[in-house]
């Protein structure tokens, strides 16, 4: 009783970490929706709510952007912690947040397609339902949907921006959570195909529960190991210990894993082909391009932070890690015959080419700053981002009478059917495959320029012959695509609303913008600078 | 930084190449970005336009290339008028990278080299257009093919003009792209699009090099602009330098189709010869060479990198000319020589400064030569319903006169015939190989007498003899759209000689690559010439004995034949050691990273199901979710993880 | 090392321990399979309501039990919270206000949707 007279109240700083309050309540506010509002108004006031809280809490990004303070102007390191050193707001966070509030409010759009599914959106009806059961039919007849999809997009990005944001093992693991459980469940949400869904679903769960026992095993490890949560404790542990510390390098593995598993890193991977094949396109476009970033991001602050004093003890384990990705990503993806398996593992390999940046540790030497790693992956998880939500935009427009038409032998002959659809597939695909006036070629050159000034230029020599295997299997569906004359059925190209056409257009754009004049965005992923600790 | 950049001592300044310093643009100069812009719109109209610009997209087509030579030509003149020293003007465009100190600017380099490759593209390529209009007139997709020749044109300026290797190798990639979409044009033909693939395939190999050379430029000069890299190099060591010099060696091999990567020219045939004319032969597979000899601040520091460069060319030169004595196809027959013209080139680029101007100067004959024998023999498949087989043809010259007579230029420039433009620049080349080792020369001299015998047993099947076309055949000559740009190109391959005219291509070129070095020879040069002529009428003499007009040529090619001659129909089995080396190692890698991820795993998950669960089958029942063998990769991951970790350090 | 020895023994103990039972069970326990073994309970009492197509139990019991946890787990924080009201003043009020409005909207969600309704 007498100890809690010196309990003091902590402070919050909501001005500083006001976007994502702003998700958090446009997610509540999408509950209630759900609660109150009749049927045939929810999908629009969904639609509204989550578009509506996304773009303010961009806005409002711009805003917390403006005005971090600067606090070492000679690695560019600038923001504060916030909320009792728990979180930290910083250049790359503010950045990753810009990234992931654009990606997320082009996914919303995507998850928003109607005109696809005679009406309805392409999640299931009644996820309740058992397949095949009378009750999916009459769910179906009915026109029920579930609009839940959006409160649960917002809560997953709220997960998202929180992840790289955390600068308190705790609180990452909360956020990681926070951002996985409605994952999970999207996953699972499939209209067509359901018991593929489900099945994705369920895996990708209990990997997932599997892959989050490691990350919390490991913090607890480096609890024992530091006494503290904080990241900056855990540095100064670090840089304090002398000689090799068990419960530090066990700690550091096991966050490792549970890190690689999110952003699909082999031999973390296996859970990405069946997931992404499984889920619902528009969940596996958000999945693809935000989860990557907010663990990304998560991967680079811990990493970088917390142990970054001893960098030298795990850049061997990512540098493996990198070459295993790249290879089982770019070596796998020739002998599949499904578009969107196929882009599960060319995510897998791009995982790969961000994390050879990433192993690259490269700060900038003295007053010589180029490309760091920071800087370099930041970029590239923007420009594969937009990429890979154009990419499997597209997906969802080629159907038949089943739904989705993935099997890559379906595709054939589509660039004769669908000429302008199958050529910025085809652009997309270039992109993946990093040629140059593309956002991938920067992207590439970007994280490959890092790590090679890091001194990691044998991860940079396989990166580059893995890239080169890589643009193999791109090209063989271009080739399906346009020189293939298609077999028994012809693919049917479904003609979308303004949604869909938008999305694919402003990725597409993107895409082309990032690869001609990469500048601002670059400039803007170097002025991000270092991590504030 | 690199690793590399430690070891090593810096040279000694005066051995470096020349550095590359430009003057700003002024003057009609400041219109060098038209030069590109024109055919990107040309492109981009015919592209994006779609079929309402089918009527006139040909026209806009060739309008374009055209504009940017006359535009070209008018700078080349002004270039002429300038001292030596202020022959090199760059024009900044726009900041295409700026991340910290490292800036890319998308700029323009317009010096003596950049200037002739210049007119090169666009006046070969402006007659390559004009030849298609009539070529492609009966194809309904005739303005998707000049867009894409648009393109083509639009990628090769990008990459003789860029001024940063960066940008260079933007243009590198273009040009790779607009080839694959010519190449595999006629897509309906499976062997046009397997062929598409195998040169891009190709083409990453070499691109390879080219990316790793632009990441140690990075790396050691902070920086890829030819200016930078040229004024940092006599800093560097001479490890750098060699390893700088074998990467562009590999990227200019792709591009070039050099031994070891030569196997995609002869499928990339399977395009439409204007295609084959325009970048298989006058520009897109020169790149190399101009690479090497752009890079010579590189290979002059870095003496092992020249030796591997020669070595190279010879093989290619040699192994070239070969193939192309046992090929019946007409085109594929011109792709043999022109990988072995390439080599020549080659060769004399990695001489060094004895040879860059020469190296040049027989791109530029090979250029007019090449493709109007390319356009010929558009011609005569055009006459003869398409048929590529020489043995279905000869005593062409009759039915199509003026495709034989430019023909016949063509043939006289590229076996050197004294007089010709040829004659010229093989002969200077093969001088300076003399001059720098005897071994070369005689593989030079060699590889001539070989050319002057499959060139004329071209001739020979195609124009003289009896008859053997097919009984649907009747040959006829092409349209004057077709016939112009040949007499014109024919015209060059006579008189392109003349740029050597009191040696003005060396004295052009030398702001860029430095002055010629002159290698004093065991005989007077008017003797080599002499042997060299001699060694080319042999040649000639024994294809006359074998396929002069008196000889019967089989309707088949006979199949009783020396090994040798099979191995060169079987390009000396570069695809069969492709397979052997690159294709079948990678299946079975794939294959077994595919078991591993499929089959293993799962297998030992069942085996220890069945191992554990034994008699019941209950157990077996429970193992049948596949979950259970991702967690078990992902817990060996992990174990794997920490077990490194920790051994890393504990150890 | 030797600080870990002590982890290495209790891992080893506990492995072996799992090994053990399942091993030991297998070898010395009777094996009469009758109905009653076979049941989910095996002291005979019936699992109600009986599940429907085999193996199932009703979902219903689920979002029951899920509505509890989450009732105790907002008790587990207003107790501690009841504890240090005086020190966390407005900023605790607010913030408590919030956490317990996040978990009403939840309830009248599961509400609406019908989730309390048994049948």
């Amino acid at each position: 009783m007498i100890l809690l007279a010196e309990f003091e109240s902590p402070k919050v700083e909501y001005a500083t970490i006001s976007p994502l309050l702003i998700v958090v309540g446009a997610a509540i506010l999408g509950v209630l929706v759900e609660a109150f509002v009749p049927r045939a108004w929810r999908y629009p006031v969904q639609v509204g709510v989550a578009a509506l809280g996304l773009l303010i809490a961009l806005a409002d990004t711009v805003r917390v952007g403006l005005a971090l303070d600067t606090l070492d102007a000679g690695l560019l390191a600038r923001g504060s912690l916030a909320v009792e050193n728990s979180m930290v707001v910083d250049g790359p966070t503010v950045f990753l947040w810009g990234t992931l509030l654009v990606m997320s409010l082009i996914s919303v759009l995507l998850f928003a397609e109607r005109r696809l599914e005679g009406g309805l959106t392409s999640f299931a009806g009644q996820a309740a339902a058992l397949p095949g059961t009378d009750a999916e039919r009459e769910a179906s007849t009915r026109g029920i949907e579930h609009t839940e999809v959006f409160p649960l997009l917002l809560f997953a990005v709220t997960g998202m921006l929180l992840f790289p944001a955390s600068n308190d093992l705790l609180l990452m693991f909360v956020a990681l959570e926070v951002l996985s459980l409605p994952l999970y469940l999207l996953c699972g949400l499939a209209r067509r195909r359901r018991l593929l869904s489900q099945e994705a679903a369920m895996k990708y769960f209990l990997l997932g529960a599997f892959s989050s026992a490691f990350f919390l095993y490991g913090v607890a490890l480096i609890y024992g190991f530091a006494g503290s949560f904080e990241l900056a404790d855990i540095d100064a542990a670090v840089s304090a210990s002398s000689g090799a510390n068990a419960y530090l390098l066990g700690g550091i593995g096991l966050m490792a894993v549970g890190l690689l598993f999110k952003v699909g890193a082999a031999p973390f991977h296996a859970w990405t082909p069946d997931v992404y094949q499984g889920a619902p396109t528009a969940v596996t476009a958000f999945m693809a391009a935000c989860t990557k970033i907010a663990a990304f991001g998560a991967l680079m602050r811990v990493f970088y932070v917390a142990f970054g004093g001893a960098s030298w003890d795990w850049r061997p384990l990512m540098w493996v890690v990198a070459i295993l990705t790249m290879v089982v990503g770019s070596v796998i993806a020739i002998t599949q015959t499904d578009v969107k398996r196929m882009l599960a593992y060319s995510s897998i390999a791009h995982a790969g080419f961000v994390l050879v940046g990433f192993a690259g540790v490269y700060a900038g030497t003295g007053d010589v700053v180029g490309v760091t790693s920071v800087s370099s992956v930041l970029f590239y998880l923007a420009a594969y981002g937009f990429s890979t939500i154009g990419a499997f935009a597209i997906i969802t427009l080629v159907r038949d009478a089943g739904g989705e038409t993935t099997a890559l032998s379906r595709w054939a002959g589509l660039g004769r059917e669908a000429p302008v659809l199958a050529g910025t597939f085809a652009f997309f695909l270039l992109a993946f495959a990093g040629i140059p006036l593309t956002s991938g070629f920067i992207g590439k050159w970007a994280v490959f320029a890092a790590a090679w000034a890091g001194g990691a230029w044998p991860l940079v020599v396989v990166a580059v012959v893995m890239s080169a295997v890589a643009a193999f299997f791109y090209v063989r569906v271009i080739v399906a695509m346009f020189f293939s004359d298609p077999v028994d059925i012809k693919p049917a190209v479904a003609v979308p609303s303004i949604l869909t056409t938008g999305v694919i257009t402003v990725t597409a754009l993107a895409t082309v913008a990032l690869g001609v004049v990469p500048g601002p965005v670059l400039d803007l992923a170097q002025q991000a600078g270092a991590f504030v600790r | 930084m690199s690793p590399l950049a430690l070891s090593g001592t810096p040279l000694a300044s005066g051995e470096a190449g020349v550095p590359v310093v430009p003057t700003a643009v002024d003057g009609v100069f400041s219109l060098l970005w038209l030069v590109v812009a024109l055919p990107a719109l040309g492109a981009l109209v015919l592209l994006v336009g779609g079929r309402r610009t089918d009527r006139w997209g040909h026209l806009l087509g060739c309008a374009m290339p055209i504009g940017s030579f006359l535009l070209a030509l008018v700078m080349f003149v002004q270039l002429l008028g300038r001292d030596h020293e202020d022959r090199q003007v760059a024009q900044t465009l726009w900041t295409w990278l700026d991340v910290g100190d490292y800036t890319v600017q998308m700029g323009l380099l317009f010096d003596p080299l950049s200037a002739l490759f210049v007119l090169l593209i666009t006046g070969v390529g402006s007659l390559i257009h004009i030849y298609s209009v009539g070529y492609m007139a009966h194809d309904d997709r005739r303005r998707r093919f000049f867009g894409y020749l648009n393109l083509f044109v639009t990628a090769m300026l990008v990459l003789v003009l860029a001024d940063d290797y960066l940008a260079v190798f933007l243009g590198w990639e273009g040009v790779g792209l607009a080839s694959y979409l010519l190449i595999g044009f006629w897509a309906h033909k499976d062997s046009a699009a397997t062929a598409a693939n195998k040169a891009f395939v190709v083409n990453r190999v070499g691109d390879l090099g080219m990316s790793l050379a632009v990441m140690l430029m990075v790396a050691t000069f902070g920086t890829s602009s030819f200016v930078g890299v040229s004024a940092g190099m006599p800093e560097t060591s001479e490890a750098v330098a060699t390893v700088l010099g074998l990467l562009l060696l590999l990227a200019a091999c792709g591009k070039s189709a050099q031994v070891p990567l030569q196997s995609w020219l002869l499928d990339a045939m399977e395009g439409p010869t204007p295609v084959s004319a325009l970048i298989h032969a006058a520009t897109m597979v020169t790149a190399g060479v101009y690479l090497v000899v752009r890079s010579n601040f590189v290979y002059e520091l870095a003496p092992v990198a020249q030796t591997a460069v020669v070595i190279v060319g010879l093989v290619t030169l040699l192994v070239g000319a070969v193939i192309g004595c046992a090929k019946d196809d007409i085109k594929k027959a011109l792709a043999g020589s022109t990988m072995s013209q390439i080599g020549y080139m080659m060769l004399a680029a990695g001489i060094g400064p004895a040879g860059y101007a020469f190296a040049i100067f027989h791109l530029l004959t090979h250029g007019f030569f090449k493709a109007n024998m390319f356009l010929g023999a558009g011609s005569v498949m055009h006459a003869t319903n398409d048929d590529v087989d020489m043995r279905h043809y000869g005593a062409l010259r009759k039915a199509a006169p003026i495709t034989f007579a430019t023909f016949a230029f063509g043939y006289l420039a590229i076996i050197g015939f004294p007089g010709f433009s040829g004659f010229f620049s093989k002969d200077h080349i093969i001088e300076a190989a003399f001059g720098e080792n005897w071994v070369y020369g005689v593989g030079a001299l060699l590889g001539a007498g070989i050319t002057a015998f499959y060139m004329t047993r071209v001739m020979l099947m195609t124009f003289f003899g009896e008859r053997r076309w097919r009984p649907d055949v009747h040959p006829h000559e092409s349209p004057a759209v077709m016939t112009t740009p040949l007499v014109v190109l024919a015209a060059g391959s006579l008189v392109g000689g003349v740029l050597i005219l009191g040696d003005w291509i060396v004295e052009w070129l030398e702001p860029v690559v430095g002055p010629e070095e002159h290698h004093e020879l065991f005989v007077p040069a008017i003797v080599l010439t002499g042997l060299i002529v001699l060694t080319v009428l042999a040649g000639v003499a024994v294809a006359w004995s074998r396929y002069g007009p008196s000889q019967t040529i089989a309707d088949t090619a006979p199949t009783r034949v020396s090994a040798a001659t099979r191995a060169a129909r079987a390009d000396l089995y570069g695809d069969a050691l492709n397979e052997a080396v690159f294709m079948r190692p990678g299946q079975k890698l794939t294959a077994a990273l595919v078991y591993v991820d499929d089959v293993l795993i799962d297998g030992t998950v069942n085996a220890l199901a069945a191992l554990v669960g034994g008699t019941s089958g209950t157990a077996r029942r429970l193992q049948t979710g596949f979950v259970r063998s991702y967690a078990l990769t992902m817990l060996g991951g992990a174990l794997l993880a920490i077990a490194a970790t920790l051994a890393v350090t504990l150890s | 090392m030797n600080g870990y020895i002590p982890i290495l023994v209790l891992g080893a103990i506990a492995f072996a321990f799992a090994v053990f039972s399942v091993a030991i069970s297998g070898l010395t326990g009777p094996k009469r399979y009758n109905r009653a073994r076979l049941d989910s309970y095996e002291c005979g009492i019936e699992p109600t309501p009986q599940p429907v197509g085999g193996g199932r139990f009703p979902v219903k019991y689920f979002i029951t039990a899920m509505l509890f946890i989450v009732f105790d787990i907002e008790i587990i924080f207003l107790f501690p919270y009841a504890v240090a009201f005086d020190s966390l003043g407005l900023f605790g009020m607010v913030e408590m206000m919030l956490f317990i409005l996040a978990i009403f909207v939840v309830y009248a969600y599961v509400w609406r949707r019908g989730g309390l309704e048994w049948d």
